[in-house]
């Protein structure tokens, strides 16, 4: 069992979370080269250690949130909403 | 140390056979290593990263077929102690991409007669292969394959409940359940073999033609020079050498960022779980695509259940609760009548995730570094294949003809092969 801090919901099963994959910054659509935007969708990092990530708490707040989380040890070191920043630690 | 006996076919690798048995069963004579162990060389012709069964594999078809000796398999822990002896041992080729029927049905040859090419009994049980249909559009699916498989000669074809019911005994058939079963593709000539067979078979059977297979040598850095590898550094030492392939799976981008070549995967586990052994009941392998679950009976009498990868990126080797209860209650869904049958245990193994599902091979950027990587839920089954094309590919630079739709180069061109018959997807 993998455990989330979800900054509003407070630390939940992974399970009530999607995953999203690496945290990155998305290329404009409208100006991408078509191999610019494929290096985006296909190439990651995919290490073995801390990882910076996108979770969706589709269980819970419904919000997107950017995770640090080791992926060998599964050792979560900071959670933030995406959008606002909060990093509070949430009711539990 | 033999190679080929001058009239073109592959010496046969001797040491096993009824009378040796009989003589070391009277005499209590030792058997010999199947493999030797050597001093690591300072220089090797090529050096293949990872221990399984297709870089032992590549190793044996590279040393028998194209005369190349001089080679070396850098493991670093024991053979087949990843993947290959991680995995659910079902072979089959009914792929759903033509690109990918033909490659795995290429495989599913090799392996027909690969315990008489390595003189190693490597269990192959041509038993039957069903998946399951549990909506109209996986039956549609089904139809596909079937056409997609008939067309290059691989026996499929979809098969209603009566017989399925019929093919496997305890199976609910009935319309009552949350999934009822519509329909299924049977594919005779699918099957399970033992794996650590096959990945101890092609390791013998290297030894023999005169590669090295070091256990216990982890690479630590890839050397590159002037766009090409001049040489891999490993906790013994450093070993120069002008070709290298990283056949490591799971680990593969960690491997191929060492030479500075990036990979489209993502690893994730995936696992599987083994019961109590039982007597013989079901004789073909189950699987069931919206369930996630695939069934099979072992030769020892257990259950071998595997599922999809776990959904997000993992290094990590453990067991999860969510698993063993999504299992548990899958398989009862399928067959309600194995309630009381008690899980012996459980593990997982790490799948490189493709984005197409379908593996990537060939050559890269770096002037002699190769990959055989990419290979998800399905790498076990194309260990032959991958062993003989990539040994091809080695030996003359280029890939053949087999595996020229897998390179690296279609992510970023778009020429994706979306394999959709692959195990880790849904219909």
């Amino acid at each position: 069992m993998m455990l989330l801090p979800c900054p509003w919901c407070g630390p939940r099963n992974a399970t009530e979370f999607r995953f999203g994959g690496e945290a990155g910054r998305r290329p404009d659509p409208a100006s991408a080269s078509p191999e610019e935007w494929r290096r985006y969708l296909y190439f990651h990092t995919n290490p073995a250690g801390w990882s910076t990530e996108t979770w969706y708490h589709g269980a819970g707040c419904r919000r997107f949130l950017t995770v640090e989380r080791h992926t060998v040890t599964h050792e979560v070191r900071a959670a933030r909403d995406t959008a606002t920043g909060t990093t509070g630690e949430g009711i539990s | 140390m033999s190679g080929g006996n001058g009239n073109g076919r592959p010496e046969k690798l001797r040491g096993y056979s009824a009378w040796s048995l009989l003589r070391r069963g009277l005499t209590h004579e030792d058997w010999p290593r199947a493999w030797r162990e050597h001093e690591l060389r300072s220089s090797y012709d090529a050096v293949i990263i990872g221990g399984g069964v297709h870089g032992l594999a590549t190793a044996y078809y590279l040393a028998r077929d194209h005369g190349m000796r001089n080679i070396a398999v850098l493991e670093k822990a024991y053979v087949g102690g990843g993947g290959s002896g991680r995995n659910t041992a079902i072979l089959r080729s009914n792929y759903l991409t033509p690109e990918g029927v033909r490659f795995y049905d290429r495989s599913v040859k090799l392996y027909e007669h690969l315990a008489a090419d390595l003189n190693f009994n490597v269990m192959f049980s041509q038993r039957g292969h069903l998946t399951l249909a549990h909506n109209d559009a996986s039956l549609r699916t089904m139809h596909w394959r079937t056409e997609v498989n008939k067309l290059q000669d691989v026996d499929s074809e979809v098969i209603g409940p009566d017989r399925i019911a019929e093919l496997v005994p305890y199976l609910d058939v009935s319309d009552e359940t949350r999934y009822p079963i519509l329909g299924a593709l049977y594919h005779p000539p699918g099957g399970i073999v033992r794996h650590d067979a096959v990945v101890w078979g092609y390791a013998r059977g290297a030894d023999v033609h005169g590669a090295h297979i070091h256990q216990q040598t982890e690479v630590t850095g890839i050397d590159v020079s002037g766009g090409r590898v001049t040489g891999v550094q490993t906790n013994r030492g450093r070993i120069a050498t002008p070709v290298v392939l990283n056949a490591t799976a799971g680990w593969s981008s960690l491997i191929s960022d060492m030479a500075g070549v990036a990979m489209p995967v993502q690893t994730s586990p995936l696992q599987a779980a083994v019961t109590e052994p039982v007597r013989p009941f079901l004789d073909t392998v189950v699987v069931s695509g919206t369930l996630h679950v695939y069934v099979s009976q072992t030769d020892r009498g257990e259950l071998v259940f595997g599922a999809s990868v776990d959904p997000f990126a993992s290094y990590s080797m453990r067991g999860s609760l969510e698993f063993t209860e999504g299992i548990a209650g899958h398989v009862l869904e399928l067959m309600p009548a194995l309630h009381r049958m008690r899980l012996l245990r459980q593990w997982s193994g790490l799948c490189d995730m493709t984005p197409d599902y379908s593996p990537i091979m060939g050559p890269t950027p770096v002037e002699g570094f190769y990959v055989d990587v990419g290979w998800g839920t399905y790498g076990f089954k194309a260990g032959p294949v991958s062993g003989e094309a990539m040994a091809a590919c080695l030996a003359t630079g280029k890939p053949p003809e087999i595996i020229s739709s897998f390179g690296l180069d279609r992510f970023l061109s778009g020429r994706l092969v979306g394999e959709k018959g692959a195990a880790a997807v849904g219909h």
